[in-house]
């Protein structure tokens, strides 16, 4: 996924879209919005993004699962096996992003990158809703041009990039310049 | 009864939870043997129905996933063009409404026995007969003006047939008065025309879009937020003048923190800068408007230096905004905003974006000012010649729209005429007048008190409900049809279908037939078609479709419009000049300013600050406030308080803490705020979400969630020009929790 910054306004129609598509318990989300501000008054700045599961190439939650209910699936995305995982956490803590939480029903959840949607050819629910076309769904190892066009000259980054969890999530800065 | 006495013959009453959806089991059968009719019908039963959204005014297109007769997700409709697939957060939100266990369940009617006052569950035959009854006699014994009706919300236009048939026309949106009313009114007094929804700017192709606190982004107007972001990603830069560093600020390449109440200045600094600088497009001003002279004399004085001192904004940065606002132009504009009431002066103020939007030439050119075109619907004639009305407009404010069958009067006046006994009987259509900002919380409840018979057609045991002798509970919009949508005006016309996705929950009934049933009872017969798809299906049949081709898509699209002007093209204008008026011909003749002039505003008491409100992306004020679905996140659950972290240092304030606010007049919000210590608000006021704090217990999610921003407005200024309400003149203090 590309995450624009830029365009982004924490509206949250991400996490409600993905709350209903899911079947999310009241009270949990697999994904939420960060609005972030510093600066110094009158020259502020402002972040906001939509997060979730960063579907890591070297996710820590694989390794340190030790049913091995949170797998990598063939298409690249880390996905839980609900009748393997016992709630016993260990990929909780290992998780740098937080992105994980205990269904009610005893397993581990989290995004799943609607695996279910995205294998009839649909987008998920969080990039299909949102107003602001921040979220964008991007097969990195064959990117098309719209998505090189929107990453060209523009400032990216990946989150907690020292912890190793080659995550596949990228953010366009919301310090990127007008048309930069 | 001796004056002051007891001056209620109607106290508050608390909806026993028994009358509430809550208590009722829902009817298996009823959903059974409802026919969804046309829509996609899927697999195992599943469909998607195709609607338009009532949880704001924007009226996005929606698509209702249907699976063993429940809606299980709200998504974006691709066909409608105001939502292109995409929707907010309160339109997916449609479920928290439909499946709210406290909805409103059954008819209800006011009485009293022993002294005490109760609400007793009718039948719907019951119910009907006493509102006719009562509405017919309050009409014959003081005729038809003691009869009015305030509403908000898209089914309406049936109670509006229904009073036509007996004279009445004294209809009043709040949202007129509140919101888009001085935008509407100040944009027929400048190019002839009245705005629309969305606003008329081309704001995907703009390169510079200026902002005056609008908050886009906290606002999720589904359309103007999408084409913003296009503008961003195309590289259009944003400017913001506000008090707060909103989202929209957040976005900006110049976020200037105004001081409140003096945005007319800032306007007229910025006119000046671009007359005195030579900025302006002088071939546009001289061939398509009138009153450049008398608009230069009025600026003439008003430097960026003068400017500076009165909006706490250095003059070297308002000079920088106008010359890049006029280096982008055509393709730049100063947006007008929305919820545009604020001082009681909005008609001169949008007025001035206007005025700023026609000095730089930017009138129907790509990425400027544009007139989006509405679908050409035609209105079958009527069944019955109505009885003569006894006026068509009774609003004393002289530019207050004469072409709104909707709203003829301001909601102020109608709460007004009913605390002077002028009006006798209130119907009360989806408006919680409570917590309506109209003039604040303790007139609308005198207002109701007064009335000789209140009525109250609502889904939710909202406020307004309790103060009502007849309690109708309607379907959800989910559950209904309602009038055709051409009322939205946008690139591609389009007119829309609201159709049910499930059939009506509980005793609840569309207000279709709610209006229908009060009609008839009144021995009138044929004011409405013998059902309401039938009605849809004449109206459609008359622009070439039909009901079956509507249901499909909910939506019937034209072709784009062109939006620009050609070089040399006359604008032939419907204002008394033909031309853009810079300064206004009818408000001289009125007795008005012809150009916008700044004039100070009160300001904050020491130790009190000005309360500025907004809302939340993912709430609409009150019609969300009780929406479990949209509750449940953390930043949905309660409104703070804003406070800029030097004013919460002298305060003794902590990020957090909860503080009672107290405002100029000594009123004292009815429960405990939490304060949000941040820089992102100027040190002389104060932001709170407007919707929160609700008093009725049985709003069981809503109930003490925040304080009322409501409550809190005690002091208001109504614009003499055109009767819209401002309330920005409200300051508050904080009571630290003991």
């Amino acid at each position: 996924m590309v995450i624009d910054t830029r365009v982004c306004v924490g509206c949250s129609a991400c996490v409600y879209a993905c709350k209903q598509e899911n079947s999310v318990p009241e009270g949990y989300c697999r994904d939420w919005v960060v609005q972030e501000s510093g600066g110094e008054y009158p020259k502020l700045t402002m972040e906001n993004r939509s997060e979730r599961c960063q579907h890591c190439e070297n996710a820590p939650c694989v390794t340190y699962c030790p049913t091995r209910a949170s797998h990598y699936a063939e298409d690249g995305t880390v996905q839980i096996n609900r009748s393997l995982c016992t709630g016993c956490k260990a990929c909780m803590a290992a998780c740098p992003y937080d992105a994980r939480y205990v269904h009610p029903e005893g397993y581990v959840d989290k995004c799943s990158l609607c695996k279910h949607r995205i294998e009839q050819g649909l987008e998920t629910a969080c990039v299909s809703i949102c107003p602001t076309g921040s979220l964008n769904l991007v097969d990195f190892n064959n990117m098309d041009e719209k998505t090189k066009e929107l990453l060209k000259g523009k400032i990216v980054y990946r989150q907690k990039e020292h912890a190793g969890t080659e995550p596949s999530l990228q953010w366009i800065s919301a310090s990127n310049k007008p048309g930069a | 009864m001796s004056q002051g006495q007891n001056i209620s013959r109607r106290d508050f009453i608390k909806i026993s939870s028994i009358f509430l959806a809550g208590s009722t089991a829902l009817s298996a059968g009823a959903a059974q043997a409802f026919s969804g009719a046309d829509s996609s019908v899927g697999d195992e039963g599943s469909k998607v129905v195709y609607s338009f959204c009532e949880h704001c005014f924007w009226r996005c297109g929606i698509a209702a996933h249907v699976r063993d007769g429940k809606v299980y997700k709200i998504t974006g409709s691709d066909h409608h063009p105001l939502s292109q697939g995409k929707l907010c957060p309160r339109g997916t939100g449609g479920t928290g409404l439909l499946y709210d266990p406290d909805r409103l369940a059954h008819p209800l009617i006011r009485e009293t026995k022993d002294g005490r006052q109760f609400y007793r569950k009718a039948t719907w035959d019951e119910a009907i007969t006493l509102v006719a009854e009562k509405l017919y006699g309050i009409k014959e014994q003081y005729g038809p003006g003691a009869l009015a009706m305030l509403h908000h919300g898209y089914g309406v236009s049936f109670f509006k047939n229904m009073f036509s048939q007996i004279g009445v026309n004294k209809y009043a949106k709040p949202s007129y008065d509140l919101c888009c009313g001085p935008a509407r009114q100040a944009t027929v007094l400048t190019y002839g025309y009245p705005s629309d929804t969305p606003e008329g700017f081309d704001m995907k192709n703009s390169k510079y879009m200026v902002f005056f606190g609008t908050h886009f982004g906290e606002n999720m107007h589904n359309t103007a937020v999408q084409e913003i972001s296009e503008g961003i990603r195309r590289g259009a830069k944003i400017v913001v003048f506000d008090p707060r560093f909103s989202t929209l600020a957040g976005k900006a390449e110049h976020w200037l923190p105004i001081k409140p109440a003096t945005d007319i200045a800032m306007m007229q600094g910025l006119m000046h800068v671009l007359i005195s600088e030579n900025l302006y497009d002088k071939a546009f001003v001289e061939a398509h408007t009138v009153g450049f002279d008398e608009l230069w004399e009025s600026v003439r004085e008003m430097t960026p230096e003068k400017v500076s001192e009165i909006t706490d904004i250095p003059a070297d940065d308002i000079r920088t905004v106008a010359r890049e606002y006029a280096f982008h132009a055509p393709a730049a504009f100063v947006h007008t905003g929305r919820r545009t009431n604020w001082y009681g002066d909005a008609l001169q103020r949008i007025r001035a974006i206007h005025i700023l939007n026609a000095l730089v030439g930017n009138f129907k050119m790509p990425g400027g000012v544009v007139a989006f075109q509405k679908f050409p619907l035609v209105q079958p004639p009527p069944a019955h010649e109505h009885p003569a009305y006894e006026k068509e407009v009774h609003s004393k404010y002289p530019f207050f729209p004469e072409d709104e069958p909707s709203n003829t009067i301001a909601s102020h006046e109608i709460i007004q005429q009913a605390i002077s006994g002028e009006i006798k009987g209130l119907l009360i259509y989806g408006v919680n007048l409570p917590e309506t900002m109209t003039l604040g919380r303790d007139k609308a409840i005198e207002a109701m008190k007064k009335a000789e018979f209140v009525v109250a057609v609502d889904v939710l045991p909202s406020e307004v409900t309790g103060y009502a002798d007849v309690v109708l509970p309607e379907c959800t919009y989910l559950e209904r049809y309602d009038d055709l949508d051409n009322g939205r005006a946008f690139r591609t016309p389009f007119v829309a279908l609201r159709q049910p996705a499930v059939p009506p929950m509980y005793d609840s009934k569309p207000g279709n037939q709610i209006a229908k049933m009060i009609t008839e009872k009144w021995g009138i017969h044929g004011a409405f078609p013998p059902s309401v798809e039938k009605g849809l299906d004449k109206k459609l049949k008359l622009v070439g479709s039909s009901l079956a081709e509507i249901k499909k898509k909910g939506v019937l699209v034209m072709p784009e419009t062109d939006l620009y002007r050609k070089p040399g093209e006359a604008l032939n204008l419907k204002t008394p000049s033909g031309k853009v008026e810079l300064a206004s011909a009818r408000l001289k003749a009125g007795g008005f300013d012809a150009v916008p002039r700044y004039t100070r505003h009160p300001e904050p008491p020491t130790g009190f600050y000005r309360m500025l409100t907004g809302r939340k992306p993912m709430l609409t004020f009150g019609r969300t406030a009780n929406n479990r679905f949209l509750g449940d996140l953390a930043t949905a659950k309660e409104n703070e308080v804003w406070v800029n972290n030097r004013i919460a240092e002298k305060h003794s304030l902590e990020n957090g803490e909860y503080v009672h606010l107290k405002n100029q007049d000594g009123v004292i919000s009815e429960f405990p705020v939490k304060v949000k210590v941040t820089q992102r608000i100027r040190t002389d006021a104060v932001y709170m979400v407007h919707g929160f704090g609700h008093t009725s217990a049985k709003l069981t999610w809503a109930h003490k969630r925040g304080a009322s921003h409501n409550q809190l407005i005690s002091r208001t200024e109504i614009d003499p020009a055109m009767g819209a309400v401002g309330f920005q003149n409200n300051f508050v203090t904080f009571i630290k929790e003991a």
